[in-house]
């Protein structure tokens, strides 16, 4: 479904700022696989999602989703084949316009957008449905702004807004780091059943261990740039924190300070 | 020197139909600064544009009809350039406007061919003219002719329009694209397509706007789009401070914003009346500008402080 063949991303080339965020890094990703990716603070994990998604153009490399080589399309367009949910609440959602006028927005990504009018009754109804398996009643407030909820509310709209129109690939980017403990728990519930629902290829920041362990198919830990670990089967099955933190300590040659920074 | 106030109030059929021109400007201003949240300085120079490129096309024996439609393309086209600049050139909006405000000064005065161009009203059918006003107030015109209900009608006809155009699925994405642009291009939106558009339609209302003053008051001039964007946001500031509240509808709002413009007009011929030096006009308008840009600021820093304040004596 998405094949990254050696990418290389240096930010601030040429400068004293020159950094390496990716260093040839490859990976593929089978479909409706779902992978955890974790790391520490500045290890490539945000660049490397980026990078799929088109934010920024690599130096190196290839990016093909479901055969298509997309290396060389903008932003705009890779997001037809891509569903995306950011760290921050604010991000996925325009806040000035209403939760029916963003899922309408999200409904045609990938499509031209005519001279139609933008929300058709049909539609309308539809949204309601999705929104109402939510359960957060949302259903209720079609036409409110998005700007009047709060951010575990509007993060699981974006969820639903990248879903929507079902995306060949889904990227998550610490995307309930924002939210406090009990309405992360939801919306990762939420992220989860979606997911299984539509048998999506996802994957998927953390920087709750647990988290990356219990969920999805298959582990990938990013250390300056590159994969250096990557588990899947009943190697992932049975993972624990404490084998994870042991892996990663000997690849890395750290110290029990780079664990803890690893868990934060 | 005392203030007759029957002049004033002779003046207010003139103040409304020159509002609604400028209701017209602010319209073109409310695309680009709210809708798109980008500040285009273009618009000084696309008013004169659409005023010169009208004036000189009648003067050259088109009809008033077509005059003004090319003063639409016009503005259509400078709006197009400060786009490109913007979008693919990677300039800055503030500036990408400025360069071709800049450049436009050279433009309209190789369109006009000198600094002004006047058009005799005797000479020609308008659409609108203040000596129409003037003649309808005496009764030697019918009423069609008033210039309050031709602009009034284009008023209406434009709010329709871009009322149906913003509800379309490509109007929703230029509204996204203003809203919030990472969300904008996630969704697959081309956002830089957008921000053309925008523009594009934004300056193609101000050139029409001028083009239909030039003709009201006979004449274009190369000086009539200075400070034209300030105008613009002074009526969509008070617009929006008045009605904002109670307009939350699209199409209202549009409204909202040629209300204050003609608000923000009559405010102008009033301070005349009351013998202001109109070299000091320019200077009151920014400090409107300033004053209702600054006030939820403000508000917000008074609210605040008064906060620490009652924390402070609490804990006293
Ligand atoms: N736009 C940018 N310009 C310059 N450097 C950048 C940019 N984005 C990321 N970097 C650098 O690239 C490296 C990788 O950053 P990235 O954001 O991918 O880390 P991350 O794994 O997502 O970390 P975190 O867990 O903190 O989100 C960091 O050293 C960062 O400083
Ligand atoms: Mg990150």
């Amino acid at each position: 479904m998405l094949e990254i063949r050696n990418i290389t991303k240096v930010f601030n080339k040429n400068t004293v700022n020159e950094k390496t965020a990716l260093k040839k890094l490859s990976l593929s990703l089978e479909d409706g696989e779902f992978i955890t990716v974790i790391g520490g603070n500045g290890s490539g994990k945000s660049t490397m999602l980026n990078a799929i998604a088109g934010v920024f153009p690599v130096d190196e490399g290839r990016v093909v989703i479901d055969g298509v080589d997309v290396t060389r399309l903008p932003e705009h367009k890779r997001a037809a084949y891509i569903g995306r949910v950011f760290q921050d609440p604010m991000m996925g959602t325009a806040a000035k316009m209403g939760i029916e006028e963003n899922l309408a927005l999200a409904f045609r990504r990938g499509q031209r957008r005519s001279l139609a009018w933008g929300i058709t009754k049909s539609e309308r109804e539809h949204y309601c449905n999705v929104l109402e398996d939510l359960g957060l009643g949302l259903e209720q407030r079609l036409t409110s702004k998005v700007g009047l909820l709060s951010g575990g509310q509007r993060q699981a709209l974006t969820l639903l807004m990248a879903t929507l129109k079902k995306p060949k690939l889904l990227l998550l980017d610490e995307h309930t780091a924002a939210l406090d403990p009990k309405t992360a728990a939801k919306v990762l519930e939420i992220t989860e059943s979606l997911i299984k629902r539509d048998k999506l290829s996802t994957l998927m920041v953390t920087h709750n261990m647990k988290d990356a362990i219990a969920l999805g198919s298959r582990l990938i830990m990013l250390y300056d740039g590159r994969i250096v670990i990557d588990l899947k089967g009943e190697e992932k099955e049975n993972l624990t924190v404490e084998k994870l933190l042991k892996m990663f300590g000997s690849i890395s040659g750290s110290d029990e300070a780079d664990d803890k920074l690893l868990l934060s | 020197m005392s203030l007759n106030f029957f002049d004033l109030l002779g003046q207010l059929p003139g103040a409304l139909s020159q509002g609604l021109i400028w209701g017209i400007l602010a319209i073109g201003v409310f695309i680009t600064y709210e809708i798109l949240n980008i500040a285009d300085l273009t618009v000084d120079g696309s008013f004169c544009l659409g005023g010169a490129v009208c004036v000189v096309l009648i003067l050259n024996g088109f009809s008033v009809e077509i005059s003004l439609l090319f003063a639409f393309f016009a503005g259509l086209t400078a709006g197009l350039i400060t786009g490109i600049f913007h979008t693919l050139c990677g300039i800055s909006a503030i500036l990408a406007g400025i360069l071709t405000q800049l450049g436009l000064w050279s433009v309209n005065l190789a369109i006009m061919g000198r600094a002004n161009q006047s058009i005799n009203v005797n000479n020609f059918r308008l659409l609108v003219s203040l000596r129409y006003l003037q003649e309808v107030q005496n009764g030697d015109l019918p009423f069609y002719w008033s210039p309050i209900l031709v602009i009034s009608i284009f008023c209406v006809a434009i709010i329709a329009l871009l009322y149906w155009f913003f509800g379309t699925q490509l109007g929703c994405s230029i509204r996204a694209t203003g809203a919030n642009i990472n969300m904008a291009r996630a969704q697959g939106i081309n956002t830089n397509y957008n921000k053309i558009l925008g523009l594009m339609i934004s300056n193609a209302m101000v050139a029409l706007s001028g083009g239909l003053l030039s003709q009201y008051q006979g004449f274009a001039d190369i000086n009539m789009g200075r400070g034209a964007i300030v105008i613009g946001l002074a009526a969509v500031i008070v617009g929006e401070v008045i009605f904002g509240r109670i307009f939350r509808n699209f199409a209202l709002r549009l409204f909202g914003v040629v209300t204050g413009a003609v608000i923000y007009y009559t405010v102008i011929q009033t301070v005349l009346w009351m013998k202001l030096n109109p070299n000091y006009l320019k200077l009151l308008t920014a400090l409107i500008v300033v004053l209702f840009l600054a006030f939820p600021h403000l508000k917000a820093k008074i609210a605040s402080i008064s906060v620490y304040r009652k924390g402070a004596s609490a804990r006293a």
